[in-house]
């Protein structure tokens, strides 16, 4: 397997947007999961949201773990750096890069195995931390890339491909990125691309840890009748909470939905998110309420999706630390280096 | 002191005078606050003019166990411990055998005597020397607190009038100490001179063992290890630290959020992020991500740490990029001995990972230089992007050593190493991750965000071509592999070169070390030449060797390497690496988690020379 790299030709009635990029500018090289993977729709969302927030490329720094969920910032965002990590251990590696430098937008990609078995820590304490960054799961139930085993998320009871029968309980990420303080928790679906890029592109726009656990069927290992993470079973057991329009740079107007049809939440960075609720009870700012409604939802055999919880006031790990403002990794050494002199003064206190 | 406090006895024996020559040690229970005082008796000492060798020993951080303190007050200035004990403070009635067995034959034992011990718990061959602590402090004090803490004053005075310690020093240094504070100072030494009234009154004041103002001491300071690392680390440019709890280590990163906070601050900002992550791996992901976005990152941990980190460490030497470990090595292997020191780690360290890897190291002698090789290890990290190991022990981590003071040249600046910058991607330099354009191993680096068309890349754990194109192609893989090592090479001319000293007589005899062996060193070389055993030296200070090391190796007849783990783990660092005649190298292994002492080594040395059939012989030995 080698890499190809997309030709790199722009028909010049491309649309552009406010920064100039046409949508070319915003993939990467050709996939090479299997066709039909959902991880390749995501990836397709991701280059979409990017491209209408205006964002330039290369100010994304893209991160992953391992798996075939992971390797997909290679088929986006070809200008900007990326980093393919270590099975399971994106989060604090991508914990390191945000310290670094506060300035980048950080999008994290991790599988299902990635962050519910061998990378659980690491997803948990980096939300719990209020890292700013996009954390996107691709939850598809297995793990693809070692050929169909089953992952922590596999549902109790689904079948692999095989036919062997999953006897564990199922982590659910939504759930726990709830519980562990997630200022910005949605839930999607690789098929549904009109739910998800207005998903994406809020979380990008949240400041703080904003995560997405989007159901993306392994057509490899998991897309046939057993399995609870298939493309057919999704589709007819999703229950959308609320659709969402994301308005950047845009004063909010609200006047032209009658009540309980609408809220808006307007975000630390001015962009100001609309829910049209489909559920005329559900507030998206309710975190109890959420994991209350995720786990009735789930007993009757439901997938929830849609923007789950979200916190206006949202802080992250910066704001935490106190940082400064300008990016530790451009301070010198005159901002860094206490000198001569005030060494000498630390000599005279340890005599 | 009235007469009728209990308890108060001196059992004569003999002794000579060993003015600033001697050893003290404190046996204490973990938790009664004896730790500052101890510290209070040894500075004293210092600030006579007379240096000391302090050493903590202590089986576990939990309270009422037992902790010791020595103190090696030594005129000559000799860094490293003594072994043997003149004078014991027995303050732990759980170590009490132990304690009294310890102390070298004509000592003295130093004990509360509120409740007095009948003689059969003394040996003859000992001075007792009887203070009734409790009972003093009972009288002064009613809060418990203030009784326990006080009695840890009270027996510093006590020490200065049997000692000769002025009080003036050690009043100097209590009023320092509770600068801001100033309502402690008095109490303070009003204890103290309980203390020394007691024992001007009760015993022929001052014993053999005394300390006479001197000019031994210079301008060295006082300081362990771990903080003048972490002070090293503020040096360096660090601006993240990312790191998990774990002895002996830990102090090293609550040194350096010491250190931000006095010199880091801006205002309520601060110009640094220290995060106390979940555990070692992330600890060590998050200097990977920092130090792939530009910024000077490190963690500190101890063997198990390092072995938590493997897989992260063969990423970061493959994708080469840079980061700092402390490694604060403890006794090995797994839990092992947390609280004693050894250099067990080097293998784990140099060889991390699975693969073909090789990581720098860097081997401090003392504080001194775990702050310049602290500050030295960012440069040589950015420069060579790659891990570097900075290998303290804590032997040196966690114990304040006499040392030279720290120094600073105002005209230095960070080294960045190969960074391709915006202007320089702009100018149409060919960028290509891996591409060795200056034929040292060295490849060029972007930070991300750099440019909005040029020098972006993909970092990865899997191969790649120089362009950073995935490939697994053989040649391409070994193009790469072949590069790291000419990388390899490169870091042997930057590392700090090996110390060498020649004996004061020609001889075949060569012996290596390397850390903080180097304190015990220097005082077995002068007992070993007074006994006609003459050897030249080499100091090493880094991992990859220069050609110096096998050149030295290959200079002398029998090469002795010191080294503070069983299995002669730098041995077989030097063998492999230098392609040297195994043969040529004796290990002398000192791994019982204490600090290896001279006359280990004068011992061990002595007693392999009859057997290597080399001159001198085991004659000149007593
Ligand atoms: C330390 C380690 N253990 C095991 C593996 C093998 N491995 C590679 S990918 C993977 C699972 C990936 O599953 P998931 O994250 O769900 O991604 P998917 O391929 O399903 O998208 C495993 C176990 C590895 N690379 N590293
Ligand atoms: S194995 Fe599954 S997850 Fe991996 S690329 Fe194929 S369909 Fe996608």
């Amino acid at each position: 397997m080698t890499f190809i790299t997309k030709p790199k030709f722009h028909h010049p009635k491309l649309p552009t947007n406010r920064l100039g990029y046409t949508r070319r500018d915003y993939e990467g090289a050709v996939s090479t999961l299997c066709a039909g993977c959902g991880h390749d729709s995501i990836s397709a969302a991701i280059i979409q949201a990017c491209f209408e927030l205006d964002l330039a490329p290369h100010r994304i720094a893209k991160l992953s773990g391992i798996g075939c969920s992971s390797k997909t910032p290679t088929y986006f965002l070809g200008a900007s750096h990326g980093f393919n990590s270590v099975h399971g251990r994106m989060p604090s590696v991508l914990t390191g890069a945000n310290l670094a430098n506060r300035d980048l937008i950080y999008l994290g990609v991790s599988g299902d195995g990635d962050s519910a078995s061998i990378g659980l820590g690491q997803f948990a304490h980096s939300i719990r931390r209020g890292v700013d960054m996009l954390y996107i799961v691709e939850n598809n139930g297995v793990y693809g890339l070692t050929k169909g085993q089953f992952s922590a998320t596999a549902d109790k009871g689904s079948l692999s491909k095989r036919g062997a029968a999953n006897h564990d309980e199922p982590i659910d990420l939504a759930s726990m990125a709830l519980l562990l303080g997630a200022s910005f928790v949605a839930r999607s679906f690789s098929g549904d691309k009109e739910q998800l890029v207005p998903l994406i592109q809020a979380a990008i726009r949240h400041k703080g840890a904003a995560f997405i656990d989007c159901i993306s069927p392994c057509v490899a290992f998991n897309n046939h009748p057993g399995s609870t993470k298939s493309f057919d079973f999704v589709r007819e057991h999703n229950e959308a909470v609320n659709r969402l329009d994301v308005m950047v740079d845009h004063a909010p107007i609200a006047a032209q939905y009658g009540p309980g049809e609408l809220v808006e939440v307007t975000q630390h960075d001015g962009t100001v998110l609309r829910l049209r609720k489909l559920d005329a009870d559900y507030d998206p700012r309710d975190r109890g309420a959420a994991i209350s409604y995720l786990q009735q939802q789930a007993a009757k055999g439901e997938v929830v999706t849609g923007l789950l919880y979200v916190d206006p006031e949202s802080a992250d790990l910066h704001d935490a630390l106190s940082t400064v403002a300008t990016p530790l990794n451009s301070l010198d050494d005159a901002a860094l280096v206490p000198g001569a002199k005030a060494l000498d003064k630390v000599n005279a206190s340890l005599r | 002191m009235p007469q009728s406090l209990a308890g108060s006895s001196l059992i004569q024996s003999p002794g000579g005078d060993r003015t600033n020559d001697f050893v003290v040690k404190f046996a204490n229970v973990n938790g009664s606050g004896s730790a500052s005082a101890n510290l209070l008796f040894a500075r004293s000492i210092i600030r006579m003019g007379v240096p000391v060798v302090a050493r903590n020993i202590f089986p576990s951080n939990i309270q009422g166990l037992p902790t010791w303190y020595e103190v090696r007050v030594t005129e000559q200035g000799w860094r490293g411990a003594r072994g043997g004990v003149d004078l014991m403070v027995a303050m732990n009635p759980q170590t009490w055998d132990k304690d009294v067995n310890g102390v070298d034959p004509g000592g003295y034992l130093f004990y509360d005597s509120t409740k007095p011990m009948p003689a059969s718990k003394f040996r003859p061959d000992i001075t007792v020397l009887g203070v009734p602590l409790t009972a003093i402090c009972n009288r002064a004090y009613t809060d418990s607190r203030q009784r326990q803490l006080f009695k840890n004053i009270i027996y510093v005075g006590a020490l200065s009038a049997l000692l000769d310690i002025d009080p003036a020093v050690i009043e100097a240094l209590i009023a320092e100490q509770f600068k801001g504070k100033d309502k402690l100072i008095r109490p303070n030494i009003d204890a103290l001179h309980m203390g020394r009234d007691y024992a001007l009154q009760e015993f022929p004041c001052p014993l053999p063992l005394k300390v006479r103002a001197a000019d031994a001491v210079g301008d060295a300071i006082f300081v362990d290890g771990n903080a003048a690392a972490a002070l090293g680390a503020v040096y360096g440019g660090a601006t993240v630290c990312a790191w998990y709890p774990i002895t002996p280590s830990s102090s090293l990163a609550e040194a350096f959020q010491r250190h931000c906070r006095r010199f880091r601050g801006e205002g309520e900002q601060n110009k640094y992020a220290i995060v106390q992550a979940e555990d070692e791996l992330a600890s060590i992901g998050m200097v990977i991500g920092a130090g792939w976005n530009g910024a000077r990152a490190f963690t500190s941990t101890s063997g198990p740490g390092i072995s938590l980190m493997q897989e992260f460490l063969g990423l970061a030497y493959f994708a080469e990029i840079p980061a700092v470990i402390f490694d604060v090595q403890r006794g090995g292997p797994s839990t092992g001995m947390p609280t004693r020191t050894q250099q067990s780690d080097l293998l784990a360290c140099a060889y991390a990972s699975h693969g073909d890897t090789k990581h720098v190291l860097l081997l401090p002698e003392d504080p001194n230089e775990a702050f310049e090789m602290g500050s030295l290890a960012f440069d040589l990290a950015d420069r060579l992007q790659t891990p570097v190991f900075v290998m303290l022990d804590l032997d040196i981590g966690m114990n304040e050593w006499l040392c030279r003071p720290f120094a600073w040249d105002d005209n230095r600046r960070m080294d960045r190493g190969k960074v391709m910058t915006r202007e320089m991607l702009e100018a149409g330099i060919d960028f290509g991750r891996y591409l060795d354009v200056d034929g040292d191993g060295i490849p060029y680096r972007t930070y991300p965000g750099t440019h909005p068309t040029r020098g972006s890349y993909f970092t990865r754990g899997t191969t790649r071509d120089r362009y950073a194109r995935y490939s697994e192609e053989g040649p391409v893989y070994i193009d790469n592999m072949e590069r790291l090592l000419a990388k390899f090479e490169t870091a042997k001319t930057l590392v700090p070169a090996p110390v060498e000293r020649a004996a004061a007589e020609p001889t075949g005899l060569g012996i290596v070390y390397f850390g903080s062996t180097a304190a015990a060193m220097d005082e077995a070389l002068v007992t070993m030449a007074e006994r006609g055993i003459h050897a030249d030296t080499l100091r090493l200070r880094a991992f990859p060797f220069s050609d110096a090391v096998a050149d030295f190796v290959r200079r002398h007849d029998t090469v002795f390497l010191v080294e503070q783990n069983r299995d002669g783990q730098m041995r077989t660092l030097l063998v492999s690496e230098c392609d040297l005649d195994p043969a040529r190298l004796v290990s002398i292994r000192h791994y019982d988690g204490t600090p290896i002492t001279a006359r280990f080594i004068v011992g061990a040395i002595a007693a392999a020379l009859p057997d290597l059939n080399v001159v001198p012989l085991r004659k000149a030995v007593p």
